[in-house]
């Protein structure tokens, strides 16, 4: 061990400094925006007092109440679709033999992590709008679409990790008891794997709350989520507002990845 | 009734190429009690998931009653399979853990609750029909996955190790009540060990395997009184090797040339070279006496006493050592003492010409 050699990283000259300095820069910024979304006053920098105005107003905000709306209805429809495609991909990564290309087909289901974002958003732009002109559709389906697979190694991932630490002998046994792999997988597969399928649903759904860029560029007029509304507003007059939604979405994010902890925790 | 012919089965490749089965030929017959024994690494779980299904031979084939069983996948095959690991589905109870292979054959409600219950009684777990599978102990566990591979009252019945986790005294009772279910109910038994006595106190016949090759086929007494190789003679019991040397041979009786110059009959093998050999005899079929006559004389170094037994170690004039095993008397002390000289024989065709 570390400290029984004598080497402890924590006593290195300098590791609390730039330990705290770190956690300084991450949650002062948060802390404050959360502790402003209470201000009594219009200012997101001079504490004039105590007040949940903010929260009012944007309760009463008929484009906040859409935004939200839009943005909850988005992240479902999302997760669940991603959630389903990463089922999918996982016992085909999983529960299959060794193939060729496998190496190939894990780096093109997580290719949302790698490539860049706003290349995405660009190349999804243009394939929509040649789709829009085509079709004429112009309704949350892109959107929809959009998200789902960017959600998906989000979806994937934990999903995947729970197959994998599943012991295989269990499947075989069922196999063995004459259980059609159907059969298996209704069985004996997803009642053992639905923690990582539910961990994975929230992480998909929280990453689609989130998103900025991708919805930015693929949405039509009038279609704005939170986060771009927030965007919007940011552009006009900054009042503590912004701040109460956005410590709204902070607790539903917190929320749901502590509850991701816990779930993807769970034993049998 | 099941036969493997030829199987390989490779793992890796190039350098790290390993066969863990190596062109293994085998028939087992119907309602047999067929055991593979072996060291563990051996390949015996291996042999069994090829029939089971879950590991598909490089290379040979495995027929059932003339069908090929390889094309079938494993919910198709007739055979159930007791796990090593036992597999126990840790999200049932053991009531649903034993009734799964019965539902999904479709079997009506009524006869599927009264078999588990008879299988549950079969193996004493009647009182713990509603627990999870995590909440019994190992030899619980061990019960409740061979009930669940009976129930379904398969052709043919895979055992990997079903015993090693049960104390001694539920071992001998699972044992005889394991021999007695086959016997009833006539189901094959392909039952893998590596607990020699096990393997020869229950099986019909015995494969006795060693680095992915079955080194020899046989009944108990066949395997333990006749071993064919120096593997399987040291693997079974307790054995003696001598340099002999083969003299002559006709109608199966060999006469061969101890390292004392003394000459006697021996049991030949099939493919042993001429000339310079090794004899095996077994501690308990030689006998420890005076110098004069006997076949080996030497040196006794060591007397052992083991209660039902005593184990006479004698350091032979030829530089050779040889236990030999006498069954003890009540209260008479052995007349010999260590550093005596002592003579050993064996009657004719005893020893064991083996094949290396
Ligand atoms: N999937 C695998 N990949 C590579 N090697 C394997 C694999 N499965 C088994 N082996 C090797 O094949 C050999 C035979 O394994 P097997 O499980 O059949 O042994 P065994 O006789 O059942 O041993 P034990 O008594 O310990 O259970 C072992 O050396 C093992 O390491
Ligand atoms: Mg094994």
């Amino acid at each position: 061990m570390a400290s029984s050699s004598g080497f402890d990283v924590r006593r290195q000259f300098g590791f609390t400094t730039i330990a705290l300095a770190c956690f300084v820069m991450l949650y002062l910024p948060v802390v404050l925006l959360v502790v402003y979304s209470f201000n009594a006053g219009t200012s997101v920098a001079i504490w004039e007092g105590f007040s949940l105005r903010w929260y009012r107003s944007a309760w009463e905000n008929v484009q906040v109440q859409e935004a939200t709306v839009r943005s909850l209805v988005l992240a479902f429809w999302a997760s669940l679709i991603s959630t389903s495609v990463a089922v999918m991909a996982a016992l085909a990564t999983t529960r299959t033999r060794p193939f060729k290309g496998y190496s190939a087909i894990f780096a093109m289901i997580n290719q949302p992590l790698m490539v860049p974002e706003i290349v995405t958003a660009v190349a999804l732009l243009i394939v929509f709008a040649a789709v829009k002109v085509w079709t004429g559709y112009t309704g949350l389906g892109y959107l929809v679409l959009a998200h789902s697979a960017f959600c998906i190694p989000f979806a994937y991932l934990p999903i995947r990790a729970r197959l994998q630490g599943m012991d295989l002998s269990l499947e075989q046994a069922a196999s063995d008891l004459y259980a059609r792999p159907w059969q298996v997988f209704r069985r004996i597969t997803l009642p053992q794997l639905w923690p990582g399928i539910l961990a994975g649903a929230m992480l998909a759904f929280v990453i689609s709350l989130d998103d900025v860029v991708i919805t930015e560029f693929v949405k039509s007029a009038g279609q704005d989520t939170l986060p771009t509304y927030m965007l919007g507003q940011l552009r006009r007059v900054v009042t503590p507002e912004v701040n109460a939604i956005s410590t709204v979405l902070l607790a539903i994010s917190v929320t749901m990845v502590i509850a991701f902890f816990f779930v993807s925790r769970m034993r049998k | 009734m099941i036969e493997v012919d030829g199987v390989t089965k490779a793992y890796g490749s190039g350098k790290t190429r390993f066969l863990a089965l190596d062109n293994v030929t085998v028939t087992i017959r119907k309602n047999e009690f067929f055991t593979l024994l072996g060291p563990s690494g051996c390949g015996k779980t291996t042999l069994l998931r090829v029939i089971a299904g879950f590991v598909d031979p490089t290379s040979g084939t495995v027929t059932m009653d003339g069908a090929d069983l390889l094309k079938l996948p494993p919910y198709a095959r007739p055979v159930n399979t007791v796990f090593q690991s036992y597999a126990l589905f840790p999200h049932l109870t053991v009531r649903q853990n034993i009734a799964f292979g019965l539902e999904m054959l479709g079997k009506p409600r009524a006869e599927i609750t009264q078999t588990v219950d008879e299988m549950m009684a079969l193996v004493q777990m009647t009182k713990m029909a509603d627990r999870q599978t995590g909440q019994i102990s190992g030899g619980q566990q061990q019960r409740v996955a061979l009930a669940r591979a009976l129930a379904p009252k398969p052709k043919v019945l895979l055992l990997d190790e079903p015993l090693s986790a049960l104390d001694f005294k539920l071992r001998k009772d699972m044992q005889i009540e394991l021999k007695r279910l086959q016997t009833e109910t006539g189901i094959t038994f392909i039952f893998v060990t590596h607990d020699q006595e096990e393997a020869l106190t229950m099986s019909d016949r015995i494969a006795v395997m060693s680095a992915g090759a079955i080194r020899q086929i046989g009944s108990p007494r066949d395997i333990y009184d006749h071993p064919a190789e120096r593997f399987v003679a040291d693997f079974i019991g307790d054995t003696n090797f001598l340099p002999a040397e083969i003299l002559s041979e006709a109608d199966g009786v060999v006469q061969v040339r101890l390292g004392s110059g003394a000459e006697i009959a021996a049991r030949p093998v099939e493919g042993a070279g001429r000339g310079a050999v090794t004899l095996a005899v077994r501690p308990e079929h030689a006998t420890l006496g005076p110098e004069a006559g006997a076949l080996l004389p030497g040196t006794l170094r060591n007397i052992v006493y083991f209660g039902t037994d005593t184990h006479y170690h004698v350091a032979l004039d030829g530089g050779d050592s040889f236990v030999v095993r006498a069954q003890n008397q009540p209260d008479r002390a052995s007349a010999v003492a260590e550093g005596d000289r002592v003579g050993i024989t064996f009657p004719p065709g005893v020893g064991q010409v083996l094949r290396d």
